[in-house]
């Protein structure tokens, strides 16, 4: 990444010309190396999860999970989760596909956490922005909540929670073909290539919007700026960081640019992880969806257990890593 | 392949109207265009009615009543070879 670096800096205070020490000058040359090296890493991150995915297809995961017994189940659906794509829209047929197939509804949690949660884009801007041990942090801390609060949900017997019509309508065609069909190599990596393309389409411009924010933060907000409000000695940061993440979800890229920089000016890395984790779990749209499949109740308790997870785990490390 | 209009092709999408879903339409209708086919395109964007087709991601491709492609948006290029 050192090339990078010096490209960024080259342009800045060579090519444009400005001065060291200028706010602008910083920010901007931040801006320069933040946005190439987030791109390059999507990039090839994208590339190769979209590889992996031509084998690890919907249709297999299901196959595989249906009638896990819990424990094991959640560790395997939580694992799965993790290279699997997440649009919001397909959370209905994943949903419905699963249940039908016979996995269990905690297994089926356990996926439909991990998904969001540990997902390539998240893990490129983390990796980028924050370095590999936060990255590390926020993977393992992911993968334990959706492992755990799926088999939590799954003692509490909520079957009946879930909507009739996922239960009982009917399938008149099954789709066989798509996720079993034998691909070469250079098909899958074609395949990879254009999901790249379209991700990478998708997201743009909230990464460089986040980082462009980010960016200003670094150069102008003064150091420890946050460290009163969302430092580790404010016990409402951590509950209030997983109320503001709740409605944020569609800016998940655009949104970690942003937190770095916060944590750069002294906000908490415990209270700042799971503000990026209520961010990708919890998000309207989201729930909104996830309502037409299954009933308030189950909704109510789904969202109450992942806050209080997010606000535990937000405590523990803002008290471990002061 | 049996078609039902003659030799009318049959495309639907399937999906709730995501931004995904419209950005398959757009490379359906190219691709119709590009093969020179006669096709009739449908949008389903009932959740019940996607759900009948089996499928686990959306948006999904639907040829002649065959589930094409789903939880992805092919290229135009390949939408062509499926037309075919």
């Amino acid at each position: 990444m050192g090339v990078l670096e010096d490209f960024g800096a080259w342009v800045v205070y060579s090519l444009i010309g400005m001065s060291r020490g200028d706010p602008l000058a910083e920010a901007l040359d931040f801006f320069i190396y933040d946005t190439l090296k987030i791109f390059l890493l999507l990039f090839f991150i994208t590339f190769f999860v979209g590889i992996l995915r031509t084998y690890v297809t919907p249709e297999r995961i299901r196959d595989f999970l249906a009638h896990r017994k819990y424990g094991m189940g959640n560790v395997l659906a939580a694992l799965f989760g993790i290279p699997t794509p997440f649009c919001t829209c397909s959370v209905i047929p994943l949903f419905m596909g699963f249940i039908r197939a016979g996995v269990p509804l905690g297994v089926t949690f356990s996926f439909l956490i991990a998904s969001p949660v540990i997902n390539e884009v998240a893990i490129v801007m983390l990796l980028g922005l924050v370095g590999w041990k936060i990255t590390a942090l926020y993977i393992g801390i992911g993968f334990i909540i959706a492992v755990v609060v799926g088999f939590v949900l799954g003692l509490l017997h909520l079957e009946d929670q879930i909507e009739e019509f996922v239960l009982t309508s009917k399938i008149s065609t099954v789709a066989e073909n798509s996720g079993k069909e034998v691909l070469s190599l250079s098909k899958r990596a074609s395949l990879a290539f254009e999901e790249s393309k379209e991700i990478i389409k998708q997201v743009w411009l909230y990464i460089v919007a986040g980082i462009g924010i980010g960016a200003f933060i670094h150069g102008y907000v003064p150091q420890d700026f946050f460290l009163e409000y969302a430092g580790p000695q404010n016990p409402f940061a951590v509950p209030v960081a997983v109320l503001i993440g709740i409605p944020l979800y569609s800016n998940a890229a655009g949104t970690i640019p942003i937190i770095q920089a916060l944590m750069a000016k002294g906000m908490a890395v415990g209270t700042a992880l799971v503000l990026m984790m209520s961010i990708t779990a919890l998000s309207f749209p989201q729930l909104l969806i996830l309502r037409k499949v299954v009933k308030p109740k189950l909704l109510a308790i789904l969202v109450g257990i992942l806050a209080i997870s997010f606000i535990l785990i937000g405590y523990l490390f803002n008290y471990l890593l002061q | 392949m049996i078609f039902l209009n003659g030799d009318v092709m049959k495309i639907e999408i399937l999906g709730t109207g995501c931004l995904r879903c419209k950005n398959l339409e757009a490379n359906v209708k190219m691709a119709v265009e590009k093969a020179g086919k006669r096709a009739e395109v449908i949008k389903v964007t009932d959740i019940k009615e996607i759900l009948a087709y089996g499928i686990m991601g959306t948006p999904a491709l639907v040829i002649d009543g065959k589930v094409m492609a789903q939880g992805r948006i092919p290229s135009v290029d390949e939408i062509v070879k499926m037309l075919d």
